[in-house]
């Protein structure tokens, strides 16, 4: 997508996951059909871990009249209902408060399911996210609020916007578990969230976790990124690259084989180029659909 | 029937739909009033009382009292709303939209759309709007027309005990996010209102008076100054159609420009203020749409551009009256 985007022909503003992928990977492994993820605006990636069809992913990216919104949404917006992923979000706290709300409708009508929120640490200063883990914590509900800590909100960094230098501190705050976990090390995510859906799910109440991760790209494709070193960039996937730290994580404990992740990863590169294929070549929303979609019964 | 304050019959809406439907629920700030302290735990029923009794009748699972946190619970109602409940939360007063407006104006009207389709979201907003009580800019405000920018609501502005209940039933109902304003000088009007729940379409104006001369247009409380300033127009010879148009999304601009082209002259009275609001909004339908049938100028009954004052004899300044409503007609009509 940073290539394709470099290119043009990508229409708006693209936010990349690239380097944080453990993170929704980790958390989307705990998650059953009767639960919701809350994304990000950097959404493309725990749409993909959702389990969101990559090619409605992809055209959706493209404001395709068939993509995941059908062009209506764009990259920052994903959602597809039908997976339990919702309401990729510009206003980057809303998934803490619209995740109470998913959580209380489970509770409600007795699903048995749980809401997570993926937030960024650009998000934590927001009221909406201080009031959303108030609520969910007085009200017990099976909430995880996931805080993917990249550096940055923005061009800003997180060592300077947020007081006390720690999300999951606040958690004390909030009567409710926090934890800090290396985002680059896929098991490691996944057993804290697993612990956090499961006491979500057993009716504990809710958790938060702060999930460090690098980010490999600038805030959205096109950004100088004059505000760090490039060496830091350099230096994160180097040193932190989730894809490759898993790799050799599963490799040395004998779980699989080399050639057998070769094999997936020239799947993988078969597919992308399928994807970019027929994304690019689908056609954009018909004009006669403008006005559908507005209210329920127009539509 | 029996005659019902407006305050009734929103609370006998609220408890018909809960009876019928069991997603239904309702949050806000003290809408039981009362949860953990040391005394009852209905203690106020909704800060002027609209939702008491229903803690006892419903539970605690589905009354639920929230801290004063309007942006974490609203967007936890539209949450609950796409999840499948039926959330009916209380703004209090609307001029605490502010903290929240990401919620209502980003997420509520857009997550339908945005989103392609793919979900409803069945909430209602309940929220006091109006001047009258001396209390100020910040609780006094009349905001339908900035819920009415956004293509994704629905505005109700119920001006009767009849037409509170009956819009309520509809908006609870409805499959869209519905903004429902309740003036808070009406609570104590009665009226006939049937003891069973039912519903009143959107984008139906009620017409209270017919006249050749003017059509007055009115809103929320100002049907009842619009009311008094058409009778005293008609013992002077000046006979008014008065229309209601109840709800300003979807708005019932057939109604007006029918009624607009029989009298060609238009006097629209509005407590919201007299920038882009509903008279403005209005007026630019009938100046675009009706402007051959007009043999007057539009005039608009107003506040002036000023934030509300809490001192009574300022306050009355600043409502429109049923003095200056008969001005405005009269002018119109000698034009």
């Amino acid at each position: 997508m940073h290539v394709e985007f470099a290119g043009g022909g990508v229409p708006g503003f693209v936010h990349l996951y690239a380097g944080q992928e453990a993170s929704a990977a980790g958390v989307c492994a705990h998650l059953t059909g009767r639960d919701v993820l809350l994304n990000t605006h950097r959404a493309h990636g725990p749409a993909i871990a959702r389990g969101a069809d990559i090619f409605a992913v992809a055209k959706e990216i493209y404001c395709r009249g068939d993509g995941l919104c059908r062009g209506r949404g764009g990259s920052a917006h994903l959602h597809d209902a039908a997976n339990g992923l919702w309401a990729a979000n510009s206003g980057v706290g809303s998934g803490v408060a619209l995740g109470c709300g998913a959580a209380l409708a489970a509770r409600t009508k007795g699903t048995g399911g749980v809401a997570v929120a993926l937030v960024g640490d650009g998000a934590v200063n927001q009221g909406v996210v201080s009031e959303g883990l108030n609520l969910a914590s007085i009200w017990k509900l099976p909430l995880v609020v996931v805080f993917e800590n990249n550096g940055y909100g923005e061009a800003t960094a997180a060592e300077y916007a947020i007081a006390g230098g720690s999300i999951a501190h606040r958690a004390e705050a909030f009567g409710m578990p926090g934890h800090r976990v290396d985002g680059s090390d896929y098991f490691v995510v996944s057993e804290s969230v697993g612990t956090a859906v499961s006491r979500a799910r057993r009716g504990d109440g809710p958790s938060l976790i702060e999930v460090d991760v690098p980010r490999f790209f600038g805030h959205f494709e096109g950004d100088a990124q004059t505000y760090r070193s490039p060496e830091e960039a350099e230096r994160a996937r180097r040193e932190r690259d989730c894809l490759v730290k898993f790799r050799e994580s599963v490799i040395s404990d004998g779980v699989l084989e080399a050639e057998s992740l070769d094999l997936i990863d020239g799947e993988v590169a078969h597919l992308i180029e399928r994807v970019y294929t027929e994304a690019k070549a689908a056609p954009l929303p018909p004009d006669s659909e403008f006005m559908e979609y507005i209210y329920a019964d127009s539509h | 029937m029996v005659l019902k304050t407006y305050r009734q019959a929103i609370n006998e809406a609220l408890v018909g739909e809960m009876r019928r439907d069991a997603d239904v629920i309702l949050m806000g700030e003290d809408v039981a009033g009362g949860a953990g302290g040391s005394g009852e735990d209905d203690a106020w029923g909704g800060p002027l009382g609209v939702t008491r009794g229903l803690l006892s009748e419903f539970g605690s699972d589905r009354v639920l009292d929230t801290p004063i946190s309007e942006a974490g619970f609203i967007g936890a109602a539209i949450g609950a709303a796409a999840a499948g409940l039926r959330p009916v939360v209380d703004l209090m007063f609307n001029d605490f939209v502010g903290v929240c407006f990401d919620q209502v104006v980003n997420q509520a009207a857009k997550f339908r759309y945005m989103f392609g389709g793919q979900d409803q979201v069945p909430l209602t907003i309940r929220t006091m709007i109006g001047a009258g009580l001396n209390i100020s800019s910040q609780h006094s405000q009349s905001l339908y027309p900035v819920f009415s920018y956004f293509a994704g609501l629905k505005v109700l502005v119920p001006s009767s005990p009849y037409d509170a209940k009956g819009l309520l039933t509809s908006a609870i109902r409805d499959n869209d996010p519905v903004i429902f304003c309740e003036h808070k000088l009406l609570y104590d009007m009665v009226e006939d209102v049937p003891d069973e729940n039912y519903s009143i379409p959107f984008g139906e104006a009620n017409l209270l008076r017919e006249g050749q001369d003017v059509t007055i247009v009115a809103l929320s409380r100002m049907v009842h100054v619009a009311t008094e300033a058409a009778a005293v127009l008609a013992r002077e010879g000046i006979e008014a159609d008065l229309l209601d148009p109840r709800t300003t999304t979807p708005l019932d601009t057939e109604s007006i420009l029918d009624s607009v082209e029989a009298t060609g002259r238009l006097v629209i009275v509005d407590e919201a203020g007299p920038r882009c609001g509903m008279a403005s909004d209005i007026a630019a339908l009938v100046a675009e749409d009706g402007f051959g049938h007009l043999r007057a100028p539009i005039v608009k009954v107003t506040p002036p551009h000023v934030p509300i004052p809490a001192a009574p004899n300022l306050e009355a300044m600043y409502i429109p009256d049923v003095a200056r409503v008969v001005e405005a007609v009269r002018r119109v009509v000698a034009y």
